[in-house]
């Protein structure tokens, strides 16, 4: 009986453990993130850090200043967001109420393997195909830059944004949706005035989500981006919060490498932020 | 019904075509241009050689082994841990506010971008621990990573077991752990092995944690303890430094190819799996 009694209590304090460890993860990650990116921020001054529009890590007279990156980012992620969104619910639109069972069956699990499809090869693509084609349509000497961006990061967040959207649709319940239907409205603008709007909450946890993606995406966008640190254009290579941590962590050292850890901090900061938002959009939408 | 709604209407449909054309279109093209690029560079030598320098020869075999070695060490720690951490939720957790906490930090986890746990596994694992750039430190970078999805479905499947089959143990006088052991995770059987399945998909796919944690090695160790401590490349890393800083495409593209293969054999065993714990 004792041993039973050890056993139990043993059983307990291993999961109560493990229970802690995401926890625990966070709070490692936030406080190793923290820590690492303040020293860099300290030394340039975080306003010539957040708003000095030069970054020349390299230079004799080095200055680190990353207004482009965040500019680059947010012009890329709301681009993506642009593009992404109408697409995404308008896909979500037709596999929740439009298809027929065959057609979603077929539909669905190819959004799910555009999700599944690693960034590298997304990257790959953008850099054989896509890169080659936006120099060749709009007379460049390169085609990399925010367009480029732009399209791949669209692709990547379609997934999250339908698949959220689909599922908020598809639990819109059908009494409103049969309400408009027998007031004598079609049957699209029954979904664009009722269930839509039912189901917002839903729809913007995955455009938040995807937003995330988006911001946060690295190895696809750098292959891309062309990688210059120039300020955000459609059509001239530039840089990124992700890909400036990418592409100089290979071979920084010292300040340059301090610098690199405060640039992750701002994407972190960005990361929680909209962490948060998406977690306010999920508890009103299970509200409801 | 006026013209003006019957336009509108005819004009939303017609855009609802074009975006799932557009959508349906682009990941056929995709698909099909890595195919057809990819599969013809596949052949013997590559998968059979590793790369040398001196011989001016491309293969990927130490890769293929990495990239297993290093499914396999997250695995096997991530898969008891998260497992733990999901039954620690749903069977022991009696305060709500902590569930809450936990499932925040979970989804938090999610939410991180994978060039941050990069960041964090190079500066606590590589350089705190000393493990330097290894199979192993990108093993536990990994953990961390993949950690939120298996709880996630662990937890899904616990929440499926109904709660009668736990009042029935707990009747029959049997303690709370011999009844998680002997009823409840027999019937979860099928949501842990999900959760792996996905997680490997993660795995496979990922490159930006693990360029700086596990590195771009690309020699051929074979003994796994040996393998731990070496940098070793996985496939979608070296697609990535093959295609940017080699400029060799086709090699790019035969990886890429793998990996889509990979992909789908990953989403269809996981539909599998759906499959099958639905019937039950």
């Amino acid at each position: 009986m004792n041993r039973k009694y050890l056993t139990e209590h043993v059983m307990h304090v291993i999961f109560l453990v493990c229970g802690f460890v995401t926890i625990g993860c966070v709070l490692a990650i936030s406080l190793y993130m923290i820590i690492s990116g303040i020293p860099a921020i300290k030394e340039i001054g975080l306003i010539n850090f957040l708003f000095g529009t030069k970054w020349a890590s390299t230079a004799a007279d080095p200055s680190y200043g990353i207004l482009a990156f965040i500019l680059s980012s947010i012009c890329g992620t709301l681009g993506a967001c642009v593009l992404g969104i109408p697409l995404g619910i308008l896909m979500a639109v037709f596999l929740s109420k439009m298809a027929k069972n065959k057609v979603a069956g077929i539909v669905r699990p190819a959004v799910e393997l555009l999700a599944g499809i690693p960034s590298v090869v997304y990257g790959l693509i953008g850099m054989i195909v896509l890169v080659p084609f936006i120099r060749k349509v709009f007379h460049l000497t390169n085609g990399t830059g925010l367009l480029a961006v732009i399209i791949v990061l669209t692709v990547m967040i379609l997934p999250s944004i339908i698949s959220l959207a689909e599922t908020a649709l598809s639990s819109v319940p059908p009494e409103y949706e049969e309400a408009s239907l027998a007031l004598g409205a079609t049957k699209m603008e029954t979904v664009f005035k009722v269930s839509i709007p039912a189901a917002k909450s839903g729809i913007a946890a995955g455009v938040v989500l995807g937003v995330g993606r988006a911001i946060g995406e690295a190895m696809a966008v750098m292959m891309v981006a062309g990688n210059v640190p120039n300020m955000p254009s459609l059509f001239n290579s530039v840089t990124l919060l992700t890909t400036a941590i990418a592409k100089e962590m290979s071979y920084a050292s010292g300040l340059q490498r301090q610098a690199l850890y405060s640039i992750g901090l701002v994407l972190f900061v960005f990361i929680m932020i909209i962490n948060l938002v998406l977690n306010v959009a999920l508890k009103r939408g299970n509200k409801k | 019904m006026s013209t003006k709604r019957k336009v509108t209407d005819g004009l939303i449909k017609a855009c609802i075509f074009v975006s799932v054309t557009i959508v349906v279109g682009l990941l056929i093209a995709i698909i099909g241009y890595i195919f057809y690029r990819g599969l013809p560079n596949i052949t013997w030598n590559l998968l059979t050689t590793q790369r040398s320098v001196l011989q001016d020869n491309i293969g990927i075999l130490p890769n293929l082994i990495y990239t297993l070695y290093i499914i396999i060490t997250s695995l096997v720690i991530a898969l008891p841990v998260g497992v733990c951490a999901a039954i620690y939720l749903t069977e022991y957790a009696t305060n709500a506010k902590v569930v809450r906490v936990i499932e925040f930090a979970t989804e938090t986890l999610t939410g991180i971008p994978s060039i941050i746990f990069g960041l964090v596994g190079y500066l606590f694992f590589c350089q705190k621990l000393h493990l330097g750039s290894s199979v192993l430190a990108g093993s536990l970078t990994l953990v961390v990573m993949i950690l939120p999805t298996i709880v996630r479905t662990t937890q899904e499947a616990l929440k499926t077991v109904p709660e009668s089959y736990r009042e029935g143990a707990i009747g029959l006088g049997a303690t709370r752990w011999y009844m998680i052991r002997t009823v409840v995770l027999p019937c979860t059987g099928d949501g842990i092995v999900s959760g792996a399945i996905l997680a490997i998909g993660r795995i496979v796919g990922e490159s930006a944690a693990l360029i700086f944690t596990a590195g771009m090695g690309y020699s051929l160790v074979t003994n796994y303890f040996q393998a731990l401590g070496t940098s070793g490349g996985t496939l979608s890393v070296m697609l990535y430094h093959y295609v940017n800083d080699e400029a060799e495409y086709d090699t790019g593209f035969a990886i890429a190819a793998i990996l889509m293969i990979l992909v789908l054999i990953i989403n269809f065993a996981a539909k599998l799996v759906k499959r099958k714990s639905r019937k039950v």
